[in-house]
């Protein structure tokens, strides 16, 4: 009897620290018999300004898999062994493969799912879905692809991918993503995020030992609805946008629209481009490395990337700088001796003593030197150098020399260089002459093309501007990121933008404007072309402009990579896109034809 | 009516009402065990719960049918029962159909088989009652002794044949009832069964060399104290260690040539000098997950992941304690261990008021029956005995141990119903 009750005391204890003790059989059985399944939110759509879709999701399915589950032992189970050789042709892959990606899932984990086969067509998933049950440690998990209907504006769009393991380590506070999810690489699918992808739910699933799903756990308790993502209108117009891209085919550059009273892009067009949608599936790998190794580089976004010696067009900025620092005013004339001039010769015909509106009109470069060195030897400074600081700090509150920062991933700053810079530069021997290409916006200044439009946009609301950005607002109102509706004042006086403004008319309506060719007698244009010269060739063509003059509601540059003077290219295809954007079409059929059918030759085209 | 009557009086109902609830617990288990959503009755007769109530049904008739019999049959008829069994086992032998390695099954026509082996445990305890009951039969005599060995080791033999190497170890609880009877050494035997299961674990544990030089020190301890003593009885000792060092020098031998595969990998597994989870300790290894993660509580009749699921195998079966211990948690586990024990107890106490050596003998044998069963198969779900296939009586699924454990109780009952006519 004896042997009896100490038996069952025995067992008693045991189960005691089996059932209540020891608590990591619960974590087992939760391993065993629970799948937790994510419910990917679907992905926020975009839309352009007047509600014209341009990206929407598309249904694909991944093939997970348990690594775990894959091996059976038992061979009194149906599924042993695991049939390899019918997997590998069911899925269309070989042995190799196969091992290679099961290796792949296994080093992720063993015992969680991981993505064996991403992104499975429509038509294969329904073949593949069938059979599944006889491969245990397999299922699939529906997620949604971005797809573009217009296949427009790329790298604005932007394009997503599997989470890397640097975005990883850096979600690893907030521990939202896991291996094999997607993330927004670039554009605004990276800067909104968080905004387009919503939240994530869970499905807690119950399985049985062959891994079919047995229902949901405690009858979906556990169980969180995925949030889908916000809706998102650009202020991008799809239609300008396509038009732009058009315009710039066989020309590399970039057209920048914005509209002046908001900051908004209109247009943000880089050539070459490419259709996003081939960076979207199982293809994406590949179309990702023939885009880069294009010669062309179509993956650069040079609205943001590109940085351009902004020639003639950077007078404004100049004029404006030394008109604020009471350096000249509109009525002080220079001497200016044309192609004789010293130490900067004029490339235009004119009067030998301009005014500041015939200098504009004409792109006189002495006057704008003779502006530039007025300015920095201005006597109220004290030294040339804090007269240098000053117009440096100017340009920067016009939005030159840094980021904007505000939606557009992957922006650079251009550069205006610190007197510090110039210090080491010339041994701190360094006088208005050294740095003298600066008043004609050549040699170390780089800007732009975004930074160039908001320039023009500047110009056009005759004294401010508001952060360029993609946004216009979320579908759901949710208020935009206030610094891209906070207006932005770099303290110059509304007089002399005016001015400056009414040169730029002059550019197009005067008789040696620049632009002369291109005014049209029912939209008054406003514009400054720049000829800059660059280490690449040809001179870049450069343009910027806004639209009609008293009322503008576009503003923009356009840079065309060595496209030679700036009234050859940028500002026929400016003019096209301020008429475009306006009017809807264009009277100027002819033009409109020589510039899309034109072709710049560049020496890395093969 | 007024011997049926007097049959209810008489009849132990603290037994009656273990045994109920055991079966009870059992059938709702396996009901859980195997709930099958397309068929939500518990009394589906396609499903292998509602097949249970049948052999719950037929167990309870058969029993009720012994309660209406006269206590003496069983006596008298004892050698023809227990003649009738090992026919049965021989029978299994040429003809039986075979189930997991076992030759241990009779397929009777429809569906239905019978394991032989389930009832010869029975028979033996009634053939060694019968025998012992005799009034000229003497433990003390030489012939007596190998007679009651034969009967229980003949069936035992047999058994192994098939084998059914779990039904067999279960025979090995009649050293009980020879003890209790006096069978001359039998106390040595248990002891030295022990000292022997001890030695061969430490042996494949701490592997040979260790256990000799363990050996060693207890033997120059041993014959110090002899020595000094000046006790006598040292020869004796001499060859108690003689044989130990014996026994520990063919272990590996045995371990290696004797065991089966699959058995040397059972307790390898147990003594946790083979960790695989996925492969021979996958049994045992789920099984300890599905009674761990039931927690104090449980989880809930009918919300067990892990059984229901056939993440355990055989858990309606042999491991059908796997399912109370997740859905009944620890309050459920140690119910069932302690209407376990209570039942053995009440057994003992029972035997011991018999007055027929007849009643006494049979039942320490079930009760020894029942203990080893009960031990080794919730020993086995919860990693202290190896795996071996035997069921958990009255709770696991299966006709034939329902059937001959009731019918093996029912008899005992019988006898103590009976005991106040026996003179």
């Amino acid at each position: 009897m004896g042997i009896f009750i100490a038996v069952g005391i025995v067992y008693v204890l045991k189960l005691f620290f089996l059932q209540v003790i020891d608590d990591k059989y619960k974590t087992m059985a939760d391993n065993n018999a629970l799948r937790f399944v994510t419910q990917y939110p679907a992905r926020g759509k975009v839309f352009d300004r007047n509600g014209q879709l341009l990206v929407f999701n598309e249904a694909v399915y991944d093939l997970m898999v348990i690594p775990k589950q894959t091996i059976i032992k038992d061979t009194l189970d149906p599924s042993y062994p695991f049939d390899t050789l019918g997997f590998c042709s069911l899925l269309d892959i070989d042995k190799t493969s196969f091992i290679e990606r099961m290796n792949k899932a296994k080093k992720e984990s063993y015992l969680k799912p991981s993505p064996f086969m991403t992104q499975v067509s429509k038509e294969n998933y329904a073949h593949i879905a069938e059979v599944l049950y006889r491969y245990p440690g397999f299922y699939f998990q529906t997620r949604t692809v971005r797809h573009y209907p217009n296949a427009i504006a790329a790298h604005t769009l932007g394009d997503i991918g599997e989470i890397s393991p640097a975005e990883l380590e850096k979600d690893k506070e907030e521990n939202y993503y896991k291996q094999g999810d997607y993330i927004g690489k670039s554009g605004i699918e990276k800067s909104y995020e968080k905004e387009l992808r919503g939240e994530k739910g869970l499905k807690v699933m119950m399985v049985d030992v062959h891994n079919r799903v047995m229902g949901s756990f405690r009858e979906g308790e556990l169980d969180q609805e995925p949030v889908a993502g916000k809706d998102l209108y650009l202020g991008l117009d799809a239609d300008l946008q396509a038009y732009g891209e058009q315009l710039m085919v066989g020309k590399i550059g970039s057209i920048v629209a914005v509209e002046p009273a908001t900051g908004q892009i209109l247009a943000f067009v880089t050539s070459p481009t490419y259709d996003p949608n081939l960076l979207v599936g199982r293809e994406r790998g590949k179309h990702y490395q023939e885009l880069q190794d294009d010669p062309m580089k179509p993956l650069i976004n040079r609205a943001i990337s590109g940085t351009y010696p902004p020639g003639s067009t950077f007078k404004t900025v100049v004029g404006l700088i030394a008109m604020q620092s009471g350096s000249i005013t509109p009525a002080t004339c220079f001497h200016c001796s044309g192609p004789g001039s010293l130490p900067i010769k004029c490339t235009h015909h004119h009067g030998p003593s301009p005014d500041f509106a015939n200098a504009i009109m004409n792109s006189c470069n002495p006057y704008f030197y003779e502006s530039f060195k007025a300015t920095l030897n201005n006597p109220k400074f004290g030294n040339i150098k804090n007269g240098y600081q000053y117009w440096k700090d100017m340009t920067y509150k016009l939005g030159l020399g840094h980021k904007f920062n505000t939606d557009i991933p992957y922006e650079r700053p251009g550069n205006i260089p610190s007197r510090e810079y110039y210090d080491r530069m010339y041994n701190g021997q360094w006088n208005s002459v050294t740095i003298r290409s600066l008043g004609i916006g050549q040699g170390e200044v780089l800007v732009t093309p975004l930074q160039l439009a908001n320039i023009a946009a500047f110009i056009a609301n005759e004294g401010f501007y508001y952060p360029p950005h993609l946004i216009k607002c979320f579908g759901d109102g949710t208020p935009i990121p206030e610094v891209m509706t906070t207006k932005v004042d770099p303290g110059i006086d509304p007089r002399h933008v005016r001015v400056m403004k009414q040169g730029l008319r002059t550019v197009f309506s005067g008789p040696a404007g620049t632009a002369r060719r291109y005014e049209m007698s029912d939209i008054p244009q406003c514009g400054k072309t720049g000829t800059a010269q660059n280490p690449h060739g040809n001179y870049h063509s450069n343009f910027i402009a806004f639209a009609p003059a008293d009322k503008p509601t576009i503003a923009l540059a356009v840079i065309i990579e060595n496209g030679g003077y700036g009234a050859t290219w940028a500002a026929p295809i400016a003019s096209l896109m301020i008429e475009k954007y306006i009017r809807g079409y264009t009277k100027r059929e002819d033009l409109e034809k020589r510039m899309m059918e034109g072709r710049i030759s560049y020496k890395n085209e093969r | 009516m007024n011997e049926r009557n007097s049959i209810i009086g008489k009849i132990d109902w603290v037994t009656v009402l273990i045994y109920l609830a055991l079966v009870m617990i059992g059938w709702f288990s396996i009901f859980s065990a195997r709930y099958n959503e397309a068929h939500p009755s518990i009394f589906d007769l396609t499903q292998v719960y509602g097949k249970q109530l049948l052999w719950i049904g037929g167990a309870l008739l058969v029993g009720f049918v012994i309660l209406l019999i006269d206590a003496k049959f069983f006596n008298v008829f004892s050698l023809w029962i227990y003649i009738f069994f090992l026919f049965c086992l021989f029978a299994v032998l040429v003809y039986g159909t075979a189930t997991k390695g076992a030759t241990a099954w009779i397929d009777l026509g429809g569906g239905v088989k019978l394991q032989p082996s389930e009832f010869a445990k029975m028979a033996t305890a009634l053939a060694v009652a019968g025998y012992l009951d005799r009034l000229d039969v003497d433990l003390q005599k030489r012939k007596d002794q190998i007679v009651t060995a034969a009967l229980i080791l003949i069936p035992m033999a047999l058994v192994l044949l098939q084998n059914d190497t779990g039904s067999a170890i279960v025979f090995v609880s009649f050293i009980f009832v020879l003890y209790r009877e006096g069978f001359p050494g039998a106390g040595w035997v248990m002891v030295a069964g022990v000292t022997a299961i001890l030695l061969f674990v430490f042996t494949l544990v701490w592997s040979q060399k260790v256990m000799y030089i363990i050996l060693g020190v207890l033997l120059v301890l041993t014959l110090t104290y002899y020595l000094i003593t000046r006790k006598k009885g040292i020869v004796k000792m001499l060859g108690v260690f003689a044989i130990a060092f014996m026994f520990v020098f063919s272990v590996d031998y045995a371990f290696n040539n004797v065991l089966q595969e699959h058995q040397k990998n059972r307790i390898l597994v147990l003594l946790g000098q083979l960790d695989d989870p996925k492969g021979v300790g996958y049994n045992v290894h789920q099984s300890k997950i599905a009674i761990g993660s039931g927690g104090f509580a449980g989880k809930g009749f009918l919300e067990g992941t892990q059984t229901k699921y056939d993440f355990v195998p055989e858990q309606h079966t042999d491991f059908i304690f796997c399912t109370i211990g997740e859905e009944g948690g620890f309050l459920g586990t140690s119910v069932v261990v302690l209407l376990y024990v209570a039942l053995l107890i009440r057994i003992i106490i029972l035997a011991e008021r018999q007055r027929s050596t007849f009643s006494r003998v049979y039942g320490y044998a079930i009760a020894g029956i029942l203990f080893v069963h009960v031990a080794i198969n919730i020993g086995m779900t919860i990693g202290l005995v190896p795996v071996i296939g035997i069921p958990l009586p009255f709770l696991s699924y299966g006709g034939s141990s329902m059937l001959a454990f009731t019918m093996m109780l029912a008899i005992f009952v019988k006898q103590d119903a009976n005991r106040l006519n026996v003179l």
